[in-house]
């Protein structure tokens, strides 16, 4: 396989085909609690893209001097080493997110998507390869995250990027879209019930949309044994 | 050699989907009957917007799922739920309550799980959940009866209410609910748990108005109601009368116990067998053949479990009802319940039906 052709690959499995929020349903847990703002799930998602790439690239760097009888806890330190950098570089920051995130900031150690990865791809492949994977596979996940909270935002309160400023500084109070105004907010898709419908309704869309192109592919005919024709009255 | 296996010949009854739906719509005509007598014509208006809210929703998941839409779309379960969710919701609440919670009980709670006969929750009782826990303020704004209300409150009223929440002379629904001593009214399960709250005995909570001489103005009347159309049902055979009467019966147990050993602090069975959606719950909703227990002695542990949800919910719970609730864990416990009373089949023993279970 050519270079280029094997990261178009883990392109494409990153971001649809093993989509780790839509597909493998790895890291359900903050996927589904703080997507309730497009900025808390930004807020997750990049610091879960972030620790992402630096684990992978760490755990394909030691991929020969770790045993593989003690590989779990070492990658999991690796990851909780990388969290402990973000937890702290958010705490110092971006505060206010930081407190919203809450919890669930520190339990990206137990992403299984993260120690899904270092094993299943860091762990067996070169420095670049498994960066750019970490890469890809972040970028699926944030992506995921963002329509999960711009939907429930959007139907919650009604509004897109609220508190963004909190995340990326003064400028993006502009951001601020208010959709509609409404007296009573809708909770069911602030409560985790809603993040669950929500999320189901993704997945059978993906499979549609699979669905489709699959059969809007073309079709290989089955290679049928031609018969060559002979004609005789031409000669 | 293959047999061929068909169902009885002399079998010549053939009770059709839309019949039996018929039939279960009509048992809940005087129940509605009471309602409009003691709460005008809000719930009327709001079982017909989630009529065409959930033919509307049918229509679109029907031809999406590709399925025969015209025998599907009228075989009249999606107008029951309609009919069950509309009775159920407060009569003044916003146009939109009604058809939110119609179409997510037609889309998500019945035809994702694969439409008529594959949803495991009841499919109104699913959406009237939805709406409390989202809609807490609207959803839980009840109208006092008619006859103590300071305003006259006409149809044009009503519908006023309803679309742009004030009537015609512009009160709002805040003042449609204040007594004309000025405080404001609830429902008399309402009124009883805020009252033991503030350290009042059930005796003294029976004085209350909206109570009136017996379990409240109104209510009792429109449990009488659905009362009288389950009893129908049951003599018509539509429904089983097991649930219901284990449902009652041991709501009436409970609620009894409790009631002999504290009788300052818990009502009495009959203020529970007569208000709230008691009586709707256990003729019409509890007895969904789709998402309730299948067996004899399942369907008795399915009442009895409902009963116990009700009145602890009721008793200990933060909302004054609890009937939606009960139903909705009694629906997500009742394969297990099948799973364990599974009855025996004809030619076994009961040991050996045992065995198989364990092994299956």
């Amino acid at each position: 396989m050519t270079n280029g052709a094997e990261y178009k690959e883990l392109a494409w499995q990153g971001l649809w085909k093993n989509n780790p929020g839509l597909v493998q349903l790895l890291g359900l847990c903050p996927l589904l609690a703080v997507t309730t703002t497009i900025t808390n799930a930004l807020g997750l998602g990049i610091a879960t893209l972030f620790v992402l790439i630096c684990s992978n690239a760490t755990v394909s760097l030691v991929r020969q001097w770790v045993p593989k009888e003690v590989r779990i806890p070492i990658f999991v330190l690796i990851i909780a080493s990388f969290v402990t950098c973000v937890q702290l570089l958010m705490n110092a920051y971006t505060f206010v997110l930081y407190q919203s995130l809450g919890i669930f900031l520190p339990l990206i150690v137990t992403n299984c998507a993260i120690i899904g990865r270092a094993e299943a791809y860091a762990s067996k492949n070169p420095v670049k390869q498994a960066t750019f994977d970490g890469l890809m596979m972040g970028l699926g996940f944030l992506l995921v995250l963002f329509v999960l909270g711009a939907v429930r935002e959007a139907l919650g309160q009604g509004t897109l990027f609220d508190g963004a400023h909190l995340l990326m500084g003064e400028w993006a109070r502009s951001l601020r879209i208010e959709l509609y105004s409404v007296d009573s907010q809708f909770l069911l898709a602030v409560l985790p019930p809603g993040a669950f419908i929500a999320m189901g309704l993704f997945i059978a869309f993906k499979n549609a949309v699979d669905e489709k192109i699959k059969k809007s592919a073309p079709k290989k005919d089955a290679e049928a044994i031609e018969r060559v024709r002979v004609n005789f009255d031409a000669s | 050699m293959a047999f061929w296996i068909a169902s009885s010949p002399h079998n010549h009854i053939q009770n059709k989907t839309s019949a039996l739906m018929r039939l279960v719509i009509y048992a809940t005509l005087p129940g509605i009957f009471a309602q409009w007598y003691f709460f005008g014509w809000g719930n009327l208006v709001h079982i017909s917007l989630a009529i065409i809210s959930a033919l509307v929703a049918e229509f679109f998941i029907l031809s999406l799922r590709e399925k025969k839409i015209p025998e599907q779309i009228f075989d009249g379960s999606a107008i029951l739920t309609a009919i069950l969710l509309g009775i159920s919701l407060p009569a003044l609440a916003p146009w939109w309550i009604s058809i939110l919670g119609a179409a997510f009980a037609i889309i998500i709670v019945k035809q994702l799980y694969g439409g008529l006969g594959h949803n495991p929750f009841n499919p109104a009782m699913a959406g009237y959940v939805m709406l409390l826990i989202s809609f807490p303020v609207q959803m839980t704004s009840w109208q006092p009866p008619l006859q103590l209300l300071a305003i006259d409150l006409t149809f044009f009223d009503t519908l006023s209410v309803i679309f742009t929440s004030f009537t015609t002379d512009g009160y709002s629904m805040e003042q449609i609910k204040t007594h004309i001593d000025g405080y404001t009214m609830a429902t008399p399960l309402d009124t009883v748990k805020t009252n033991l709250t503030l350290g009042l005995t059930i005796a003294e909570s029976m004085d209350s108005t909206v109570i009136g001489e017996n379990f409240g103005i109104g209510w009792e009347w429109i449990n009488a109601g659905f009362l009288a159309g389950g009893l129908f049902l049951i003599f018509k055979k539509a429904i089983d009368w097991v649930t219901p009467f284990s449902f009652l019966f041991s709501l009436f147990v409970f609620s009894f116990i409790a009631f002999t050993f504290s009788p300052d602090s818990n009502a009495s069975t009959m203020f529970h067998w007569f208000n709230g959606a008691c009586m709707l719950g256990a003729f019409f909703i509890l007895t969904d053949p789709v998402s309730g227990a299948t067996s004899t002695k399942g369907r008795m542990i399915f009442g009895a479990l409902a009963a116990l949800l009700v009145f602890l919910i009721r008793k200990y719970g933060g909302y004054p009802e609890a009937m939606a609730f009960a139903v909705l864990l009694c629906n997500m416990s009742a394969p297990l319940i099948d799973q364990y009373t599974r009855p025996r089949t004809y030619g076994h023993k009961k040991e050996q039906n045992a065995e198989d279970n364990t092994n299956a």
